[in-house]
């Protein structure tokens, strides 16, 4: 029970967090001082509190699109484990649900997007529509290997069983694993190689001109559902990659937070050091992710 | 309760006569040609009025486990003809009476008599007598029954369909329908010869009553998936379906689309239960076609521009997703693993059922678009949200349902196909099945470009062209069967255990030497959990919402046009249609999904105008089959002699060849 109620806080409270460490990596790179650690925090604040213009060409479709990314990433965030704990929700199967939560998400992201009528927001609904597709394989790769390793159809069962023990007897197909599930990470939260978060020139952005119409507390929803995601999907991959436990609780959640922490930086520094791909590329390594966390199946299976 | 109706009156008998009525519903109106309109509303009364008596029996007949025979006397040289209802027969009753009903009440604003007035007797009529077809071709266990009654089906489909036929392409895309219904119709005629051959008798054998190590099992096996393949539309067998859904009117197609093509699916699931030993090959055959189905279907679908084409070839897709399941059942029962069986056949069934009840709303949505606009061309429409909304609430419901996103019905089948994928994997045998779970999570990526696309480049924005402009909402009597259907898939999406217990009869009667007891019992409890995280979903989003609007109401609220970056004159042919939305999707599977191109050419300083397109195409239909047919015309042109269109001529050939066969035979 006190477990539960960490992990819903956690969820609730650390996700912009990562989003400050990934601002001040950063900054740090380009020998800036840079935003303070809480700065999102702060912007979201600020967005619930200002007035809303609305496009006279949308509909309430154009409404609900927030709404309902904010809540399918909440649900998400139940189903998937912190660190060594199990997660609130777990079930056999949850982690199709889990998967296709995420499709929910976009569904109405895109299609808020596709109400305003601008082509802007219109290339960048059909480029997460492509990209999020050609992702989807890995996912589920990702989940056989780990169903293969752990003998579970839950993700927590899935999740937890990856130990320093799994990464003696499969530590090949794990690795191979991480590099697939971490470009998708970064495929689904539009980080740098695939979408500056940073830009504004609209021609070349994925998902945040997906959301340039939308303003005041929805626009706060938005960045918020954001981070949750990343903080979602920066879960599971942190579980693959650091699956270090105590056995003690306490312990347990402090490596979980550092851990995530951690995954900020990584990705701070990734976006520090790369660019931006090319548009015609970012299928061609997805579908090399996908690769990747197919061989890492057939290694298990063998 | 239970009791009383089953004392009051024989179910069978009430489904049997509940399929008659509608059969006939459409009778007074062909009589009643001076007041139109007056034989659509009663033929509309009686088949609702004929499904309310009909799904309840159906749903008796399926909980009670009976199997009812009653046998006709029809002095016909083909032995007793035997009507029988058992589980799985009235479990496939159910979509026919619910599709039919709704259509009918559809009809009356869609295709009214008053605007119709030549073409909608006739249609009435064979609308009648396609859903009556389609119930008795359910409980026909005598072949030669079912070939007569499958017959009836397939030409009043036809008729239907061509109900424009002063248009081009309807009579084209019915003459496609024409051909590859009767193709199929001849490999039936082989199927059941072979099996009358095989059993003495021309009824279909009980189940499990035959073997699959007899001779000529492979070739009955073989002329049974072309017949019924070509009626579901498994690929490659495919090739009527998208013109033929796309041309008929929108109640017809979602009464062919919903229920017409799981009659060929029927087909195949009461062949395989004669055998009580299918070998592994069967399955797998059964699964890499409905996989291929799948994932081709749906790449079709999504470089679509007709919006009824986009849900023919959605169609194919979730045709394939069944056939998988169906696979994957028959897989397991080779290599005798009940869990494997009972999920692949549960997934099937339900998926069945959640495809008869999205695909119809699509399809009625579809006409009410229509109806509004005038065009079926995607890029044509836009925003008509604003002037159809409830139209627009209902296709949405129908496009997240049709993704099998949660928490609605199209999730629930696939979760129980995932399930059976992962499941196998820990039992180490058949493991290589775990590698469709991707390919199925692909289709899904795909499904959700399709539906997005639909949905975003017919009701959202602003309207691409002047017909688009003034929509108006439809009328109660199409609203009403789409909402129907609607609430259906919310609430199978939200309580999926109800629809798994409506499945495991079925599943029971296709598995007769398995035991059900505690395996329905576990994956019900399962699908409990499932419920819950959809309530939980509903919850969340609820409470999110009225947190935006507490903070909406609490600083001002203003409109004004879209940010256009700075460009203050953008206009509607400015915004992203359908084919630009998905012309990313269709470069990235190019070779799958083939697109004649027209790009403009422009020279000089100021070009004049020139236009761009992209239109999908066929490939197999246009490159090979259509060339072969052609070549078939010109080299048995001197055979055309014999046809000359005098009807009593045609009569001396047929009773010529009853003769020569009758002498050749003795």
């Amino acid at each position: 029970m006190t477990n539960s109620i960490i992990h819903i806080f956690l969820a609730l409270v650390m996700p912009p967090l990562l989003l400050g460490v990934i601002g001040k990596t950063k900054a740090a790179f380009a020998g800036r001082v840079g935003a303070p650690f809480l700065q999102p925090y702060y912007d979201i604040i600020r967005l619930l509190q200002k007035g809303t213009v609305f496009s006279t060409t949308t509909s309430w479709v154009f409404r609900a699109g927030p709404i309902v990314a904010l809540a399918t990433a909440a649900v998400a965030a139940l189903l998937v484990p912190f660190g060594a704990h199990p997660s609130p929700i777990s079930f056999d199967g949850d982690m199709i649900l889990y998967a296709y939560l995420f499709a929910l998400g976009r569904f109405f992201t895109m299609a808020a997007a596709l109400d305003t009528g601008s082509s802007f927001e219109g290339m960048g609904s059909a480029r997460e529509a492509t990209y999020s597709c050609l992702a989807e394989p890995t996912l589920f790769f990702a989940l056989i290997t780990l169903s293969r390793l752990s003998g579970s159809y839950s993700l927590t069962g899935m999740l937890s069983n990856v130990s320093g023990g799994a990464w003696l007897y499969a530590g090949a197909s794990l690795l191979l694993l991480i590099g697939g599930m971490f470009i998708v990470l970064l495929a689904e939260n539009c980080r740098i190689p695939f979408d500056d978060p940073n830009t504004h020139l609209e021609l070349t952005m994925i998902h945040e001109v997906m959301v340039l119409d939308h303003s005041g507390p929805a626009f706060g929803i938005i960045q918020y559902a954001a981070s949750l995601k990343l903080f979602v999907l920066g879960a599971f991959f942190i579980q693959l990659a650091l699956p270090f436990a105590t056995g003690n609780p306490i312990p347990d959640w402090g490596i979980f937070i550092v851990s995530m922490l951690l995954l900020a930086v990584l990705i701070g520094i990734v976006e520090s050091v790369m660019a931006r791909l090319r548009l015609v590329r970012v299928p061609q390594l997805l579908v090399a992710a996908t690769i990747l966390a197919a061989f890492s199946t057939l290694l298990v299976i063998r | 309760m239970y009791s009383v109706l089953q004392g009051a009156c024989d179910p069978a008998l009430v489904a049997l006569c509940a399929a008659l009525v509608i059969g006939s519903a459409g009778i007074p109106g062909l009589f009643l040609q001076n007041k139109p309109g007056s034989g659509q509303i009663f033929s509309a009364i009686a088949t609702i009025l004929a499904a309310f008596a009909g799904v309840p029996a159906s749903l008796l007949l399926l909980f009670s486990r009976t199997t009812t025979t009653y046998v006709l006397e029809w002095g016909l040289p083909f032995g007793p003809c035997e009507l029988v209802i058992d589980p799985l027969s009235a479990f496939f009753l159910i979509p026919v009476f619910l599709v039919s009903a709704a259509g009918s009440l559809f009809a009356v604003g869609y295709w009214p008599a008053a605007v119709h007035r030549t073409t909608e007797p006739w249609l009435t009529f064979f609308y009648g007598l396609l859903a009556s077809s389609m119930a008795i071709l359910l409980v026909a266990r005598n072949g030669v029954f079912f070939i007569m009654v499958w017959e009836v089906m397939a030409l009043s489909a036809y008729f239907l369909l061509v109900t424009e036929h002063d248009r081009e392409d309807v009579r084209r895309a019915g003459i496609v329908y024409l051909i590859a219904t009767h193709a199929g119709t001849a490999a039936l005629v082989v199927y059941f010869s072979l099996l009358a051959a095989a059993t003495g008798s021309f009824l279909i054998p009980a189940a499990g009553s035959l073997s699959a190590l007899a001779p000529h099992t492979t070739l009955i096996a073989l002329a049974a998936f072309i017949g019924f393949g070509a009626k579901a539309g498994i690929m490659p067998l495919h090739l009527w379906l998208p013109s033929a859904h796309a041309n008929a009117p929108s109640h017809v197609s979602a009464l062919m689309s919903g229920v017409m093509l799981k009659m060929g699916l029927y087909g195949i699931f009461r062949t395989l239960t004669c055998f009580h030993d299918p070998p592994l090959v069967w399955g797998i055959i059964l699964t890499l076609s409905g996989l291929t189905s799948a994932l081709l279907g749906i790449t079709f679908a999504v470089a679509q521009r007709d919006l009824k084409r986009l849900l023919a070839c959605s169609s194919i897709e979730n045709i394939g997703i069944i056939t998988t399941g169906l696979g994957v059942a028959l897989m397991g029962m080779s290599s005798n693993l009940p869990v494997l069986m009972y999920l692949g056949m549960a997934g099937a069934l339900i998926h069945i059922l959640n495809h008869s009840f999205f695909k119809p709303l699509l399809f009625l949505g579809s006409g009410a678009i229509i109806h509004a606009v005038g065009t079926r061309e995607m890029n044509q429409m836009g925003g008509l949200g604003k002037g159809m909304p409830r139209v627009a609430l209902l296709v949405l419901i129908g496009s997240v349902a049709i993704c099998g996103i949660p928490p609605l019905n199209g999730f629930v089948g696939e979760f129980l196909l995932y399930l059976s994928f992962f499941l196998q994997f820990k039992a180490d045998t058949l493991v290589y099945l775990v590698f469709l779970a991707p390919v199925l999570a692909l289709v899904g990526g795909l499904a959700v470009i399709a539906f997005t696309k639909l949905y975003s480049s017919v009701f959202l924005g602003t309207p691409r062209s002047p017909g688009a402009a003034h929509p108006h909402e439809a009328g109660w009597t199409m609203l009403v069967p789409m909402a129907f259907f609607g609430a259906l898939c919310l609430l199978i999406g939200v309580v999926p255990q109800l629809v798994l217990r409506l499945v495991t009869p079925a599943v029971a009667s296709f598995f007769p030497q398995l035991s059900l007891d505690t395996i329905p019992a576990e994956y019900g409890a399962l699908l409990g959990k499932l419920s819950l995280a959809a309530v939980l979903l509903l919850t969340v989003a609820a409470v999110v919402a009225l947190l935006w609007r507490w903070r909406l109401g609490k600083a001002p609220v203003s409109s004004t046009s879209t940010w256009g970056c700075g460009y203050l004159r953008g206009t509607a042919r400015m915004q992203y249609g359908g084919s630009s939305f998905s012309e990313l999707a269709v470069s990235v599977f190019d070779g799958i999904m083939r697109q004649r191109v027209e790009r403009p050419t422009l020279s000089g300083l100021f070009p004049g105008e020139s236009s761009c397109s992209d239109q999908p195409t066929e490939t197999l239909l246009e490159r090979v089959v259509a060339p072969l047919f052609s070549l078939a015309g010109l080299s048995f042109a001197f055979l055309r002699r014999l046809q000359h269109g005098q009807m009593h001529v045609y009569m001396v050939y047929i009773f010529a060849t009853l003769f020569i066969l009758m002498l050749w035979a003795h």
